[in-house]
């Protein structure tokens, strides 16, 4: 707890979703590992404090001591953002999310993704806004997973939802940001905080998510589908804090022609 | 005693009349678990477990947090 509390008081940069501070503006997933001891040291190794887990049914039959999830990343230390992946429409995602609340005791901030279509897993918007607005009306704080759409962000913003996520390529995929002029008008327009979520293949993407003004970036298979996890969590927390700073110092303008940098005046040949 | 029929995560099972969903949640050892419950698409919150009676036909749904993205 003092330590959360030097954290607030000392970042001179937090990242703040709904009134609350974060050090760490890389948010992982925690999916895909091969055992929940990889999880963990992927997780510790990300420095990430927010973390997304999805809602399934439970395991009937299997060992009831067999390890569980929270117990292994327990909320009293991390923010667990929990998911409605595998949702394609807003009544599934909103019974998602209520479930969710009663198992996190009434913890209210949640990842809203209605999905469109499985090949591309891309959101579907419709559905998307439908759910959101529900979702609000029932007290939930709501970051949204969206397409790079400028409009639809802003849109998701006005609504109230306190974090709006921009894809920047298909989940899963590893392709990198495939827009960011969009991505980076979406940061110019808004008040609340943007995160790309899904598409970070490798740190140089998560870093270019960063520079181009992002809060945050999510991610969950740009990690665990590496060949060393751990090591690539380690990366990704590298990037996204390089990322940052170097957009806070702001770029040299680009120039055409070369500048030297040692002075003219002095040589001797 | 008699039994009625359930679905509990879409399988059927029998549970004895006038079991509670903590009965059957101690049945399942799922009891102190981190889960949630709903029963016909309603979510019984914890401190109703072993307040709210399952009928024949009811429909639960029993879920907890995995890895996901």
């Amino acid at each position: 707890m003092n330590a959360i509390l030097a954290t607030q008081t000392t970042d001179p940069d937090p990242l703040i979703i709904a009134g609350k501070h974060y050090h760490s503006r890389l948010l992982v997933g925690t999916g895909k590992y091969r055992d929940l001891d990889e999880t963990r040291r992927a997780t510790e190794a990300s420095g990430a404090e927010i973390v997304t887990v999805a809602i399934r049914r439970s395991n009937i039959g299997q060992n009831p001591n067999e390890p569980n999830l929270l117990d292994v990343l327990p909320p009293n230390k991390y923010t667990i953002l929990p998911n409605t992946a595998g949702c394609y429409t807003a009544e599934d995602a909103i019974r998602t999310c209520r479930l969710a609340r009663e198992l996190l005791d009434g913890h209210d901030l949640v990842k809203l993704e209605v999905l469109g279509d499985p090949k591309t897993l891309f959101p579907d918007i419709t559905e998307t806004l439908k759910a959101a607005e529900i979702l609000i009306k029932d007290g939930f704080k709501v970051m949204v997973y969206t397409t790079d759409d400028v409009l639809i962000a802003k849109r998701l913003e006005e609504m109230g939802c306190v974090a709006v996520m921009p894809l920047a390529a298909p989940i899963g995929s590893g392709l990198g940001i495939r827009n960011p002029y969009n991505i980076r008008m979406i940061v110019e327009n808004a008040k609340v905080p943007i995160l790309v979520d899904a598409g970070v293949g490798t740190a140089s993407d998560a870093a270019i998510a960063m520079e181009l003004g992002c809060d945050g970036v999510l991610m969950n298979t740009a990690i665990a589908a590496a060949k060393n996890p751990v090591l690539m969590a380690s990366a990704m927390k590298k990037a996204i804090e390089a990322g940052r700073e170097a957009y806070r110092a702001g770029r040299m303008p680009r120039k055409l022609y070369a500048s030297a940098s040692s002075p003219i005046e002095g040589t001797f040949f | 005693m008699g039994f009625i029929e359930i679905f509990v995560n879409g399988q059927a099972r029998q549970v004895p009349k006038s079991c509670s969903v903590a009965c059957l949640l101690d049945e399942m050892d799922l009891t102190g678990q981190r889960i949630a419950a709903e029963v016909n698409r309603e979510i019984v919150p914890r401190c109703r477990y072993p307040l709210h009676t399952l009928h024949s036909g009811d429909r639960l749904e029993i879920v907890r947090a995995i890895g996901g993205g």
